[in-house]
């Protein structure tokens, strides 16, 4: 919140010398602009809280009592003694590994893959239209449905991929469970890292990378020196959104493994609690501690890139 | 020589990315493709070639009903959180207010919030209000939840926009509209197309809101009807017909990227920077 008041008091300190009827068509325009402002960001707001505004305080609600349907007659307020349970409990903290691990592994190996796919898609000189279609495929196609043919191919006897490497079956030990799993992931969710960067990639001037090739720059000096800097809040973005989504990972791991062998995440906790147990206080528990957890990696994420965040204070703007 | 050997190189690499893009597809087709018998057999490539499955889910009116339903739910979804999510990512980028960051929070918020709990009482409101099992019922959901990605998105992209530009075009003689329309617009429009797509996927692949807020095929779209396949007989493994319909339910897909890919290309061409 100090953002807008040293701005404020910037515009104060311009302001002085000004003549009173100046100052005043002054915040006139300064109204009409927080007017418009507020007029455009209405309908946005209001949809977003009307849908989701209640059932996030309601689940926040429920992660504060004992309420399993399974006895519903023991409804009771209970403070933060579901936390505690979930907090030291051994399953939790697997899970919790798991899905950091899944996590940090895609994340990583996904930026790198779809810089690489994003420059590619963007530069390439033959069939551009095909290329950047293909790519997006994997992202396109349905989880669930990619997730049974990934399940498929691993199946010894049924799949290409089983019977390539050798006749064990990956799907029923751990380490290769969690591979297969990052795998899946990665396929398919490439493509939307790529296709946020390639948008930042359009951004950069070509007139600029021409202007360094002239300099004398190596491709790699024009990559981190010109480029990077344009696409800062690309990559801030599609950074943020993978993370959140790679740390609620469910789809993949419902369909290849069931969460069997250790290889639950913390949604399939949450899931199990909530839709199978019908325990719907340690259910709501779990979820809001995956988002605090979701929303200390954002703010981590959206301190170290600083100006470049959305909503952040006017030096990023031009 | 230069040239071509840089075109050799870009095609080798578009190689590798389609490879790497499709050989889980092909699988996928191939599987659709297989006859019953053969469906277990391991083999990449069919052995015996089948539209069997095809014909199996068009026989039904169930699927083209989940099909009409998928395709109005998600243009009509996409169209709306990306009109809102660009008035406010324009207002968020370009104009100064209070409770600007207040919105980002909020919208991040929600893109934050694990999915599996809100939908009880999702359900549970719509019920009340008669939205339940209708097309609002699921359009007003994937706005929500697509609006977060939008607004950052399109923000982040709004920020990198030269705005003098169009300053600049207008000093040229250029009307407000047609400064808008020739310069800014151009720069704009990969953001809002990039946006487009995710938003357009995300309503089209959605399996969590789609099975808990629809009870019939009145609104009921194609991947909760996949989930409902069986096969010929009870015991009889659905995963022909699944494929078969995984590939049909592509296919819009793959037209709604080709078709907006091409609006994302580098918005600033030569002449733009130049003094």
């Amino acid at each position: 919140m100090s953002a807008p008041t040293t701005a404020a008091a910037k515009h104060r300190a311009e302001e002085k010398p000004l003549s009173k009827a100046e100052k005043a068509r002054l915040s006139e325009g300064k109204r009409a602009e927080r007017r418009l402002g507020w007029l455009l960001c209405a309908p946005a707001a209001i949809v977003m809280l009307g849908v989701a505004g209640y059932p996030i305080l309601y689940s926040v609600w429920l992660s504060l009592q004992r309420y399993d349907l399974k006895f519903p007659d023991d409804r009771e307020f209970v403070g933060l003694s579901n936390y505690v349970t979930v907090l030291s409990n051994q399953y939790w903290w697997t899970a919790f590994g798991v899905t950091m691990l899944i996590t940090v592994v895609t994340v990583v190996v996904e930026l790198v893959l779809g810089m690489a796919l994003a420059v590619i898609m963007h530069r390439t000189l033959v069939g551009r239209g095909i290329v950047r279609t293909a790519a997006l495929i994997p992202y396109g196609i349905v989880t669930v449905v990619a997730a049974f043919s990934w399940r498929y191919a691993w199946t010894p006897g049924t799949g290409y991929l089983a019977n390539l490497f050798s006749d064990s079956a990956p799907l029923t030990e751990r380490a290769s469970s969690l591979a297969i799993i990052m795998l899946a992931e990665i396929w398919k969710t490439t493509p939307f890292m790529a296709l946020l960067l390639m948008a930042g990639l359009a951004l950069v001037p070509e007139d600029l990378l021409k202007a360094a090739a002239m300099d004398g720059a190596t491709a790699w000096q024009r990559f981190t020196k010109v480029m990077l800097p344009v696409m800062k809040p690309a990559i801030l973005v599609a950074l943020l959104f993978r993370t959140l989504d790679a740390f609620r990972v469910f789809d993949n791991i419902y369909v290849l493994t069931a969460g069997a062998n250790e290889t639950s995440s913390v949604s399939m906790l949450a899931y199990n609690n909530l839709i199978k147990g019908l325990n719907l206080g340690i259910g709501s528990t779990m979820s809001v501690l995956i988002f605090l957890t979701v929303a200390i990696i954002a703010f981590v994420f959206v301190k170290l890139f600083g100006t470049a965040a959305p909503g952040s204070s006017d030096e990023g703007r031009r | 020589m230069e040239a071509r050997g840089a075109k050799w190189r870009w095609g080798l690499l578009d190689v590798v990315v389609v490879v790497f893009a499709l050989v889980p597809v092909l699988w996928i087709m191939s599987l659709s493709f297989k006859t019953t018998a053969t469906l277990t057999d391991g083999h990449f490539i069919p052995r015996e070639w089948t539209l069997e499955n095809y014909k199996t889910i068009f026989q039904t009116d169930q699927f083209v009903r989940a099909l009409v339903n998928s395709i109005g739910i998600a243009l009509i979804s996409t169209l709306i959180a990306v009109v809102l999510g660009t008035m406010a990512a324009y207002a968020i980028a370009r104009l100064d207010f209070p409770g600007k960051g207040a919105l980002v929070g909020v919208s991040l918020l929600i893109a934050m919030f694990p999915q599996v709990s809100l939908v009880s009482p999702l359900f549970d409101i719509e019920r009340r209000l008669g939205l339940f099992d209708t097309w609002p019922g699921l359009i007003l959901p994937y706005i929500t939840f697509a609006l977060p990605l939008t607004i950052y998105t399109l923000s982040a992209f709004f920020k990198q926009i030269p705005w003098d530009l169009e300053k600049a075009a207008k000093m040229d003689g250029a009307t407000q509209g047609e400064a808008f329309r020739k310069v800014i617009a151009p720069l704009a429009a990969p953001g809002v197309f990039t946006t487009a797509i995710l938003a357009f996927i995300f309503c089209w692949n959605d399996f969590l809101f789609a099975i808990s807020l629809t009870s019939t095929e009145r609104s009921r779209t194609v991947p909760v009807a996949l989930s409902f396949f069986t096969g010929d007989s009870q015991f009889e493994d659905p995963t022909g017909s699944i494929s078969a319909a995984a590939v049909v339910i592509t296919i819009p897909i793959i037209l709604f990227v080709l078709f907006f890919q091409r609006r994302i290309v580098s918005g600033l061409t030569s002449g733009a920077v130049k003094g």
